[in-house]
């Protein structure tokens, strides 16, 4: 929690000596406490590859995780900066696609993409706003700097483990919260339900907000309960929704009343039969043409994953440059990109000492970490990379920092990442705090919940 | 009601409900109130039963769901360990505890953006509860035990529910499910025991055996409410009359038929629905068909076919209500 040359807070301070005051038996107990709440609230996240049980709960370290004023600052306003060059990024590709014009990026990485959508060329949604939620992935290296580690721009989840950690720190640890400053979590709902009312089409003066679900057995659908309570919205599959005339309606029991933005946890294949996934059963037909017509607002947009792609991301410095100007606030990883054959020739010689994931997976998935790595690992995964270059990029291999972790044997240090979330209407509005994951087992660099990662309260002390 | 607060008038902004989620109210409803129901009617079986004439009691329970087949195509024996085993661990079983809280909670996970927080969080306590139970749960020292345990739990949802649930379109349908479910419940209850009791009757015996009645009213849950009103004793039609016209009795057909028509005539004329006519059509022609002289007619000349009637009248209700506000 504290580093060399980390500026004192008095509330860090505080915090330290009333944890360092807890019999681990107590904090033990709360850690039981907490545990049995999740289970009973059945606040779970599903896991595709256990069969056996849909639901698990996402566990719960007890310690929360601190950021100063001027840590946070810096990534509030890193975070801002990059929303605003992720959508001008976007906004460009879909229209004159100057950046590819000007050299600054491949042709091929953008408009080859398999997640560019050509039913977006020439389109400008509400604002020009294309990525409403932003969940920015950030650790934190051995010399305390904050680094991005992808951008997560399609539907990115995890923010209801935000507040639920929250509300779960008042209920077992409120006795460590006392007369402490720290910044509140509870206004994201009511944020986020302002930025569908700001991008809902023009002249409708009480837009019908709605989110849009796969359902109850999507993984992350629990936070859209959790959203659409927070936002006091009606939660809908695509069976509720139908397009006549153009627009969209909902079946309601009052029969068909007019929806005018959706908040969608929906994966772009998935939206409409009628322009992508003709085989999809979740989306709803003649949606992007109503969505074209400007009748109904969709949020995020369509085809966004081009900006969080892995190999994009490597350009992102440079787009954050290119378009505005600045110097990133946030630094990237230093990000190899095995297509080109320098980047291929020194991830194949130093396999061992990084980081190799493929381009097209989330959630940790086919990815190898060199120094964890057997050799028949590390020689099974250059053949693939050789075989597919294109798929992979590197990056080295950080000292991720760490957390003090509830663990079996004690308090232990555990290593922790970050997703804050940003909301952007007409504004971007940065969540204060995010999502820390941690990862549970000694020594483990991978937190993603669907690999065994638990999470964290994130305080900012205001 | 007061006056004012017909002036707010529905459906406006964010009062919309979705379809499919009234459908699923009905059925979150209708499950809850299916546990007590037979957990209720396991445990009057088993503590009030215990005639020369085990299997027959045992039996009779099957007969209430229309689960012989199903019941011997498992089990040899209708005893207290099978009937048990098949009503309450039986997940094969649809009309189980296990199915019905599996499908209530199932209902209840696609309304959580609807309930209350503390009813999705009784729901998933009380589910994992019935999840856990075994067949050593079931054996005679645990067994009453275990129904209490089942009631409670359905209980403590219809209190959560009543102290908690906002009451906006969504409870008024929550509320339909529920009452559609005692109607048909107490129908299917009576019936059984007049079909047991039917030669007796017809043989003009007279001597009516008051432990069965007993139970019938117990298994309702109206035995001292009976006791009350008619302190001389049991006659075929006051027993009748009690669980199908009365209007005080909670489970009685009638009084559940009013609740109903309260809920519909508010969901037209608080919220605008034009929905519920052929429902609300049904109720008043069970009302003027509902009364204690058909009762009294009927209990001479059988009353079993009048109860079937009564039970797909009940079941066309719930049909009537799908498709007049979901759609079909």
């Amino acid at each position: 929690m504290l580093r060399p040359g980390q500026p004192s807070h008095p509330g860090l301070s505080l915090l330290l000596s009333r944890l360092a005051a807890m019999p681990i038996e107590s904090l033990r107990r709360r850690a039981l406490d907490a545990e049995r709440d999740l289970l009973e609230r059945g606040i779970t996240f599903t896991v595709y590859s256990d069969a056996t049980a849909i639901d698990r709960i996402l566990p719960f370290d007890l310690i929360p995780r601190v950021l100063t004023p001027p840590e946070w600052h810096q990534i509030e306003t890193g975070v801002v900066q990059r929303v605003r060059a992720l959508n001008m990024f976007l906004h460009d590709i879909y229209h004159g696609q100057k950046i590819i014009k000007d050299g600054i990026i491949p042709a091929a990485l953008v408009l080859g993409n398999d997640a560019y959508c050509q039913a977006m060329v020439g389109f400008t949604p509400p604002l020009g706003t294309y990525v409403h939620v932003c969940g920015t992935d950030i650790v934190r290296d051995d010399s305390g700097q904050f680094l991005v580690l992808e951008d997560n721009a399609r539907t990115p989840s995890g923010v209801a483990y935000v507040v639920e950690n929250r509300h779960m720190t008042a209920r077992v640890l409120s006795d460590l919260m006392t007369g402490l400053s720290v910044r509140g979590v509870d206004e994201y709902g009511l944020r986020l339900h302002n930025a569908m009312v700001d991008i809902a089409p023009a002249g409708v003066s009480n837009p019908q907000v709605v989110l849009l679900s796969p359902g109850i057995f999507n993984s992350a659908y629990f936070e859209h309960v959790f959203l659409a309570r927070e936002m006091g919205i009606p939660l809908v599959e695509g069976r509720d929704l139908t397009v006549e005339d153009g627009r969209v309606w909902m079946r309601t029991t009052a029969g068909l009343a007019p929806v005018h933005t959706i908040y969608r946890r929906l994966n772009d294949d998935f939206l409409d039969p009628a322009v992508f996934n003709p085989d999809s059963m979740l989306g709803v037909r003649g949606l992007i043409d109503a969505w074209k017509r400007g009748t109904v607002s969709i949020a995020n947009a369509i085809g966004t994953g081009v900006a969080d792609d892995k190999a994009v991301y490597a350009y992102m410095p440079r787009i954050i440059r290119y378009y505005l100007s600045e110097e990133p606030i946030l630094p990237n990883v230093d990000t190899r990109i095995c297509a080109e054959p320098d980047a291929l020739a020194y991830t194949l010689e130093h396999l061992h000492e990084l980081v190799v994931k493929p381009v097209a997976e989330s959630g940790g998935y086919g990815l190898i970490i060199g120094p964890h790595a057997t050799k028949a690992e590390l020689a099974d995964f250059r053949a693939r990379l050789k075989a597919d270059p294109d798929n992979y990029i590197s990056q080295p291999t950080l000292k991720l920092s760490v957390s003090p972790t509830l663990t079996d044997t004690g308090v232990a240090p555990r290593h922790i990442d970050l997703r804050p979330f940003a909301i952007t209407g007409r504004d971007t509005w940065v969540l204060p705090g995010g999502l820390t994951r941690v990862a549970l087992r000694e020594g483990t660099l991978v937190v993603n919940s669907s690999q065994g990662g638990g999470s964290k309260d994130t305080w900012v002390l205001a | 009601m007061g006056a004012g607060m017909s002036d707010d008038v529905l459906p406006r902004h964010g009062a919309h409900l979705i379809a499919r989620h009234a459908e699923a109210m009905l059925w979150l409803a209708r499950y809850m109130e299916r546990i007590e129901c037979l957990a209720r009617l396991l445990d009057v079986t088993n503590t009030f039963a215990r005639d020369e004439d085990d299997t027959r009691n045992w039996l009779s329970i099957l007969r209430i769901n229309g689960d012989q087949e199903a019941f011997y195509a498992r089990h040899a024996e209708a005893n207290l360990a099978n009937v048990a085993a098949f009503y309450i661990l039986d997940g094969e079983n649809p009309t189980s505890v296990q199915s019905a809280m599996a499908a209530g909670r199932e209902n209840a996970r696609t309304l959580r953006a609807i309930i209350s927080t503390e009813m999705w969080l009784q729901i998933n306590v009380f589910h994992s509860r019935i999840r856990g139970l075994t067949a050593a749960d079931l054996l005679p020292d645990h067994f009453a035990g275990v129904c209490s345990m089942l009631k409670e739990g359905a209980q403590a949802h219809t209190g959560v529910t009543e102290g908690t649930f906002y009451r906006d379109q969504a409870w008024h349908f929550y509320m339909l499910g529920r009452y559609l479910e005692r109607a048909d419940q107490t129908t299917r209850l009576l019936d059984t025991r007049f079909n047991a009791m039917a030669p007796r009757l017809d043989a003009g015996d007279g001597a009516i055996d008051a432990g069965q009645w007993n139970t019938l009213l117990r298994a309702a849950a109206g035995y001292h409410a009976y006791r009350r009103v008619h302190p001389n004793g049991y006659q075929p039609k006051e027993v009748a009359g009690f669980l199908l016209v009365n209007t005080a009795f909670p489970r009685s057909v009638g009084l559940n038929l009013a609740q109903l028509e309260w809920h519909l005539s508010q969901l037209r004329t608080r919220y605008n629905l034009r929905g519920g006519m052929a429902a609300l059509e049904r109720v008043d022609h069970l009302n003027s068909t509902l009364t204690q002289k058909t009762v009294s007619d009927l209990v001479d000349r059988r009353l079993s076919p009048f109860l079937d009637w009564l039970q797909r009248e009940i079941a066309g209700m719930h049909g009537d209500i799908v498709e007049g506000f979901c759609g079909g």
